[in-house]
C-alpha cells in the first residue's frame, strides 16, 4: 500500500499539496470566532454547486417552463423541495457568512499591506457572487424575479450614451423575456460558478503566500535566523513556510486544531441553516419572496418589489439619490470604496485593538449603517427614509474619507511582538 | 431608462398611500395536521373555487394520498368524470373567455397562501359586501374594486357592511364595524367562518405541500445535529487543552 | 469517557498526528462515525431525488386499452411506462406456425421468468389470438421490427412471421421467443395485463386470483 502511495506521489504530488496547504499549514493560535467565515463560506459555496448541479437536472430554463419545473420539483421530484430550500437558504447564508467574514478583515486590518491582492480577490468573489444571485434569482420566474431583473439590468441604462443600447443587448429583447432567462441560466450554472472557484483558489493560493491574519495583526512569521530555537513552533510545519521563515511558537497547524475549531463553528451553522431550511425557508419573506410564488406576469408590477435582502444596502444608495445616474455612480462607487480599501486606509497598525478609539467608532458605526441602508433598501418607501437614506449615504461614504484622513498620522497603542 | 424612472417615481411618494390602505387581517385559525378539515376545505375548493381557478401545479392524486383520501373516493366525490387521478387540478374554464368575463383570467390558487399569506386569504373570504356599483354587485373590504363575484353567498347569505356612529375629537364619525350576513345562507356566521377557515387550511395545504413531512424531518436532523455537536466540540476541546 | 487519566506532559505537540491518548482516539472514532451517519443521511435527499419522480409514478400506472379495431394480422403499439407495448392479433395461421419451429427457439416453453404465469405457454398470452408483448429487445434495448407475411423467412427459413432487431440482429417469433444463435439472451417480455371485458384490456395489473 505504502509503496502503491509513494508511486502516486512520485507522479503527482498529493500529499505535498495537502500538507503544504491545509495539514502543515501554520495558522495563528489566537485566531478567535471570527475566522470561521472562510471556512462556512467554503462549505456553503459546496452546497450551492451541489444543490445546484441536482436543481438542473429538473430545472426546465424557459420562460413558459420555469416556473411549473421549479413547483415540479418542490412536488414531484422525491426530496425536491429538499435540495430546492437548501439552494435557496444557501444563497442567504453565502451572502451572510461573506459579510462577516468581511467585516473581520476590516476591523482586524486583513486587508493591510502585504494582503492587498488577498483582499481584491475577495471582492471579486464577492461581485462575482452578486452576479451569480442575482442571475439566480431570475430563474424561477415569478413575479420578483422579473421585476427584479427588471430594475436591476434597466441601472445599465442610466450609462450615457450607449445604456439604452446596452440595456436591450443584455436583455436580448425590448424586454426582459425568454432570451434572458436562457442567457443568465448559462451564466448562473455554467460561467459564473466557474469564476467564482478559480477566484476563490486564487484568494486561498494569496491567503497562504503571505499567511493567516489575526486579532492581534502581528506577524507570525519572523526573518530566518531571527528567533532562538526555544521560541519557534515545536508542530511540524511544512518546510515551504520553515524554510524561507522562522515560525513562532504563536501557531497551531492547520489540521487538526484549526480544521476541529472550523467544525465546531460548522455545527453551530448547519443549525441555524437547517432550523432555517426546515421550519422557515421563507424567512419571512426575506429569503424567498412571497410575490416570488406569483408567476411572472410582464403586464402588473408587484405593489412593493424589492431585490434580496443582501442587495438592499446598496439600492437604499441608489434610491437615496435624487439623479438617476449619479445615483447608479453612487451605487456602484460604494462597492469600488470596498475595493480600494488597502490603499484608503493609510495606516501601519492592522487590527482595532491597537488603533485610535475613533477606528473603532468609525468602524462600529460603518457596520450599524451598512444594517441601516439594508433596512431601508427592504421596506417601503416613506418620506422620513428619503431623508434618512441620503444621510446614510453620506455615513457610508464617510468612513472612507475619515479612514483615509485619520489613518496618515494615527495614535496608536503599542503593538506586541508575539501572541500572548 | 424610461422604465427605470417610471419605477422610480412609482416607488416614491405613492407607495405609503397604498400600503395605507390595508385593513386590519384576522388570524386564520387552521391547523395542517386536521385531516378532516383540510378534506372539507378541498371539497368546497372542488365546488365552488375550482369552475374559475385552477390548481395545476398539484394532482389529485397525491391531494388525496395527503389527505387520507382513498383514490376512488376522491375520483367520484372531487373530480369531473373523465379525469385521471394522476391528472393536475385544472379548470375547465378557458383562459380567453375567463379574462372577458372578469377583466382578468383568475389567478392559479395553486400558491396562492404562499402570495397572500393565509390570513388575507381568512379575511377576503370574509370581507365581501353588497355594492351595487361593482359589476357583480359585491365588493371587497380586503381588496377593493375586486372583479370576483361572491360565490359563497349560498353559504354565507348576502352580506352587508357595517357602520356606527362613533365620537371621534368631538365629532360624530361613521366607522366601520364589519359585515354582517341577512341570514339568507345555508350556514349560520360560525358555520361560514370554519368554512372559510377549512378552504384556507387547504390552500395553505397545497401551497407548499411537503410542510409536515419538512417539520418531522427538520426535527430529527436536529437532533442529530446536537449529537454530532457534543462529539466535535469534545473532540476540539481534546486537542485544544494544551493550547495557551 | 472520563474515567480515562490524561497526562498532560506526556503529551509533547512535536507533530500534528493523533497522539496514542484513548480519550483522543475514542472521541475521534465517534466523531468520524457520526459525521459518517450525516453524510450518508445528506446524500438521500440527492439520491432518492433519481427516483422516477411522483409523475412518471403516476403515468406509469395501469393503462386501459381498447382493443376491438386491431384487424386480424395487424400490430398496434401503445406507450406503458414510456415503453413501446405491442398488442398483435394473431390470424389462426401464424398460431399454427408457432409449433413448426420450436426446436430453432433458445427456450420455447418459455422457462425464464419473462412473462407473468398465465402466459407461459406455447402463445405467451391469456387469449391465443393476442399477443401482448413489451417492444424491447431483451439484448440491448433496441425495438425490433415486425416482419410479417413472408418477410421474415429472408432472417429465419421457413418461418414466414417474426420479430427482427436491426441493431443486433436478433430473431423472435410471433410469440416474442427468441431464436438461438442471436445476441438476445431471451424471450421478449409479456407486461401483466388483465381482460376487463372482450375488447378492453388493463396493461399493468393482472386480474387478481379469485
Amino acid at each position: 500500500m505504502n509503496a502503491f502511495l509513494e508511486w502516486i506521489e512520485a507522479r503527482i504530488p498529493i500529499m505535498r499539496v495537502a500538507n503544504m496547504h491545509a495539514i502543515q499549514y501554520p495558522a495563528p493560535k489566537n485566531m478567535n470566532f471570527w475566522y470561521v467565515f472562510g471556512f462556512l463560506a467554503t462549505i456553503v459555496l459546496v452546497n450551492q454547486i451541489i444543490t445546484g448541479i441536482w436543481l438542473t437536472m429538473n430545472f426546465v430554463p424557459t420562460s413558459e417552463g420555469a416556473f411549473a419545473s421549479v413547483e415540479y420539483i418542490m412536488r414531484e421530484i422525491d426530496y425536491g423541495w429538499i435540495i430546492r430550500y437548501m439552494h435557496s437558504t444557501g444563497a442567504s447564508a453565502f451572502f451572510i457568512v461573506v459579510y462577516l467574514h468581511m467585516f473581520r478583515g476590516m476591523i482586524y486590518g486583513s486587508y493591510q499591506k502585504p494582503r492587498e491582492l488577498l483582499w481584491v480577490f475577495g471582492m471579486f468573489i464577492y461581485l462575482a457572487l452578486m452576479a451569480e444571485a442575482f442571475m439566480g434569482y431570475v430563474l424561477p420566474w415569478g413575479q420578483m424575479s422579473y421585476w427584479g431583473a427588471q430594475v436591476i439590468v434597466s441601472l445599465f441604462g442610466a450609462i450615457p450614451v450607449v445604456g439604452p443600447d446596452l440595456v436591450i443587448w443584455l436583455q436580448g429583447d425590448y424586454v426582459i423575456s425568454g432570451a434572458t432567462l436562457n442567457r443568465f441560466f448559462a451564466l448562473h450554472v455554467i460561467a459564473l460558478p466557474l469564476v467564482i472557484v478559480i477566484l476563490v483558489f486564487l484568494h486561498i493560493i494569496a491567503l497562504h503566500e503571505v499567511g493567516s491574519n489575526n486579532p492581534d495583526g502581528i506577524a507570525i512569521k519572523h526573518k530566518k535566523g531571527s528567533l532562538p530555537e526555544s521560541e519557534k513552533t515545536k508542530f511540524q510545519i511544512h518546510e515551504y513556510y520553515t524554510s524561507k521563515y522562522d515560525i513562532a511558537d504563536d501557531i497551531l497547524p492547520f489540521f487538526p486544531h484549526m480544521v476541529l475549531k472550523d467544525l465546531v463553528a460548522f455545527c453551530i451553522f448547519l443549525a441555524l441553516f437547517t432550523y432555517i431550511l426546515f421550519f422557515a425557508p421563507e424567512m419571512g419573506g426575506k429569503f424567498l419572496e412571497h410575490p416570488n410564488f406569483e408567476i411572472a406576469n410582464p403586464l402588473k408590477t408587484p405593489e412593493h418589489i424589492f431585490p434580496v435582502w443582501y442587495f438592499t444596502p446598496f439600492y437604499a444608495i441608489l434610491k437615496a439619490v435624487p439623479d438617476k445616474l449619479i445615483g447608479v455612480l453612487a451605487m456602484f462607487g460604494a462597492i469600488a470604496a470596498l475595493f480600494a480599501l488597502p490603499w484608503i486606509d493609510r495606516g501601519r497598525v492592522k487590527s482595532w485593538r491597537y488603533r485610535c478609539g475613533l477606528h473603532t467608532v468609525n468602524l462600529i458605526v460603518f457596520a450599524i449603517v451598512f444594517v441601516f441602508l439594508g433596512y431601508l433598501g427592504a421596506t417601503p418607501q416613506e418620506n422620513w427614509k428619503i431623508v434618512a437614506s441620503q444621510i446614510a449615504t453620506v455615513m457610508y461614504f464617510g468612513f472612507f474619507v475619515l479612514l483615509f484622513l485619520y489613518s496618515r498620522n494615527e495614535k496608536t497603542k503599542p503593538v506586541p511582538e508575539r501572541i500572548a | 431608462m424610461k422604465k427605470l424612472m417610471c419605477f422610480l417615481a412609482f416607488f416614491l411618494p405613492g407607495v405609503a398611500l397604498a400600503a395605507g390602505g390595508s385593513v386590519h387581517l384576522d388570524k386564520a385559525p387552521i391547523d395542517l395536521t386536521d385531516k378532516a378539515s383540510l378534506q372539507r376545505g378541498a371539497q368546497l375548493f372542488m365546488n365552488y373555487c375550482l369552475g374559475c381557478h385552477s390548481m395545476k401545479y398539484q394532482r389529485y392524486q397525491r391531494t388525496f394520498a395527503d389527505l387520507g383520501i382513498p383514490d376512488e373516493l376522491g375520483q367520484e366525490n372531487l373530480q369531473f368524470t373523465g379525469e385521471k387521478v394522476a391528472d393536475y387540478i385544472t379548470r375547465a374554464m378557458p383562459e380567453d373567455a375567463a379574462a372577458g368575463w372578469f377583466g382578468a383570467a383568475p389567478p392559479d390558487l395553486t400558491l396562492v397562501a404562499r402570495v397572500r399569506g393565509e390570513d388575507w386569504i381568512y379575511t377576503y373570504l370574509r370581507s365581501f359586501y353588497v355594492d351595487e356599483s361593482r359589476p357583480f354587485g359585491v365588493n371587497n373590504k380586503v381588496f377593493p374594486e375586486v372583479g370576483m363575484p361572491h360565490v359563497l353567498q349560498p353559504l354565507q347569505g348576502t352580506p352587508t357592511e357595517m357602520h356606527e356612529e362613533v365620537m371621534v375629537d368631538g365629532e360624530m364619525v361613521e366607522q366601520y364595524v364589519g359585515i354582517k350576513s341577512d341570514g339568507t345562507g345555508s350556514m349560520s356566521p360560525d358555520e361560514y367562518d370554519q368554512a372559510v377557515a377549512d378552504i384556507v387550511n387547504f390552500l395553505e395545504y397545497t401551497g407548499e405541500p411537503a410542510k409536515l413531512d419538512s417539520h418531522r424531518i427538520g426535527k430529527w436532523v436536529l437532533i442529530f445535529i446536537a449529537v454530532l455537536f457534543v462529539f466535535v466540540y469534545l473532540l476540539k476541546k481534546e486537542y485544544w487543552r494544551e493550547v495557551h | 469517557m472520563s474515567n480515562v487519566s490524561v497526562d498532560a506532559t506526556e503529551s509533547a505537540h512535536n507533530d500534528n498526528q493523533p497522539e496514542n491518548n484513548t480519550r483522543r482516539r475514542f472521541l475521534t472514532v465517534a466523531t468520524s462515525v457520526v459525521g459518517g451517519v450525516g453524510v450518508v443521511g445528506a446524500a438521500v435527499p440527492f439520491i432518492a431525488s433519481w427516483n422516477p419522480s411522483a409523475k412518471a409514478k403516476a403515468a406509469g400506472a395501469d393503462v386501459e386499452v381498447d382493443i376491438s379495431g386491431i384487424e386480424p394480422g395487424q400490430l398496434v403499439r401503445v406507450m406503458w411506462r414510456s415503453k413501446p407495448v405491442w398488442i398483435v392479433r394473431r390470424t389462426p395461421e401464424i398460431l399454427e406456425e408457432l409449433s413448426t419451429h420450436e426446436d430453432k427457439l433458445k427456450d420455447p416453453n418459455s422457462e425464464a421468468e419473462q412473462q407473468p404465469t398465465f402466459a407461459q405457454n406455447r402463445f405467451r398470452s391469456m387469449k391465443e389470438e393476442y399477443l401482448i408483448l413489451v417492444g424491447i429487445c431483451t439484448h440491448l434495448g433496441c425495438s425490433p421490427q415486425h416482419l410479417k407475411d413472408g418477410a421474415f423467412e429472408e432472417v429465419v427459413e421457413g418461418v414466414p412471421d417474426g420479430f427482427f432487431c436491426p441493431c443486433h440482429g436478433s430473431k423472435f417469433d410471433m410469440a416474442g421467443r427468441v431464436f438461438q444463435n442471436v445476441p438476445a439472451p431471451l424471450n421478449l417480455v409479456v407486461p401483466p395485463y388483465q381482460f376487463v371485458d372482450d375488447t378492453n384490456i388493463i396493461l399493468g395489473s393482472e386480474a387478481e386470483a379469485v
